[in-house]
């Protein structure tokens, strides 16, 4: 009989040896598997912006003093309920919904869902209509008013399209978590889980399974990727 | 007469060959293809593959302007990568010579992945 104390000391092993392996070349991205993300908002400091800085580093996300405007991917949101003062400090980025509202409003065909549930912009085809963002209830994706530079390899970023989290698609391609998860677990108090949803083995699966977690938005039936715990 | 041609054709020679385009050594061993084929193919070769990679998520295609970028940029004498769209690079002096203006690098890395933004995570 496996009790309370074996069950967290499986899971934590399960931490140290995550699962995470490159997909092999020429394999295209399967629905097989669900990328999400598991936020725990009880960990995630007020003041802490470790994860929005590690993304702006990792796309190399240059703004012009103008945050209003400047590309954003994640950003933290702090709330407060009047009713009881609870404050939570949440971390928000494209929530890679299943049912994303941006692909369906999207008139080109540039915003798209990858096969692994990774909503991405093609920007070859995005025309910078700005659809996606009205139609996003996240406020999840930017727009490049003004010519880029100091683009990374990895992420291509250009004048007239939009923009937003990728879930660091190039580096789960690359069995590797997204940056701002990594920088949260080495700077900051490890609040964010990355993993695959439709692995019952994973993590982040079990840990859905097991506790009580929520989406943003849930009543709009989106079904997002990312959860949240503690809010 | 006809020496006459060939005087004048050899003359104009040394005009025309300095007219066309130069640029730095590649890093790399061999390119994918033979160079008639990079010429004539490369747009489609890329067109094709960014569709893959970024809509079906095939990595590690054969063609990859990440890669040609990796290859192609030349490094300056004080240690940094130039852009291969700058004048008389690589993806430029071509361009420039056909008067073809490619689109790619309004949104793609002109330098290979720079070390030290890395490191600085």
């Amino acid at each position: 009989m496996i009790n309370r104390r074996h069950m967290i000391l499986a899971s934590g092993a399960m931490l140290v040896a995550a699962p995470a392996t490159a997909r092999q070349a020429g394999q295209p991205a399967s629905a097989a598997q669900r990328w999400g993300l598991l936020i725990d908002t009880s960990k995630c400091g007020v003041e802490c912006t470790v994860c929005v800085e590690a993304c702006k580093a990792e796309m190399g996300l240059s703004g012009h003093d103008r945050p209003r405007t400047d590309a954003q991917y994640v950003r933290k949101v702090n709330v407060r309920d009047p009713a009881t003062g609870a404050a939570h400090s949440v971390p928000v980025m494209c929530q890679h919904c299943a049912k994303p509202p941006c692909v369906d409003v999207c008139p080109t065909g540039a915003s798209m869902k990858r096969a692994d549930g990774i909503v991405l912009v093609d920007r070859h085809i995005c025309i910078g209509c700005r659809y996606c963002m009205m139609a996003c209830p996240y406020k999840a994706r930017s727009f490049a008013h003004e010519d880029q530079s100091g683009q990374q390899p990895h992420l291509p970023r250009g004048k007239g399209t939009v923009e937003g989290c990728t879930l660091c698609v190039h580096r789960i391609d690359e069995g590797k978590p997204p940056a701002c998860v990594e920088a949260c677990a080495a700077r900051a108090r490890g609040a964010m889980l990355f993993g695959d949803l439709n692995d019952p083995k994973s993590e982040i699966a079990q840990k859905v399974a097991r506790e009580a977690t929520t989406r943003i938005r849930a009543d709009l039936g989106l079904e997002p990727g990312v959860r949240y715990q503690g809010i | 007469m006809g020496a006459l041609a060939v005087l004048i054709t050899l003359l104009a020679l040394p005009a025309f060959a300095a007219d066309l385009p130069q640029w730095p050594k590649a890093k790399g061993e061999a390119c994918i293809a033979a160079n008639d084929v990079m010429r004539r193919e490369h747009p489609d070769m890329l067109k094709h593959q960014r569709d893959d990679t970024l809509r079906l998520g095939i990595r590690g295609a054969k063609a990859s302007l990440k890669a040609c970028v990796e290859c192609h940029a030349a490094t300056s004498a004080d240690g940094h990568a130039v852009p291969v769209d700058a004048p008389g690079q690589f993806c430029q002096s071509c361009h420039s010579y056909v008067a073809v203006k490619p689109d790619c690098f309004e949104c793609h890395a002109t330098t290979p992945k720079a070390t030290v933004r890395e490191a600085s995570r």
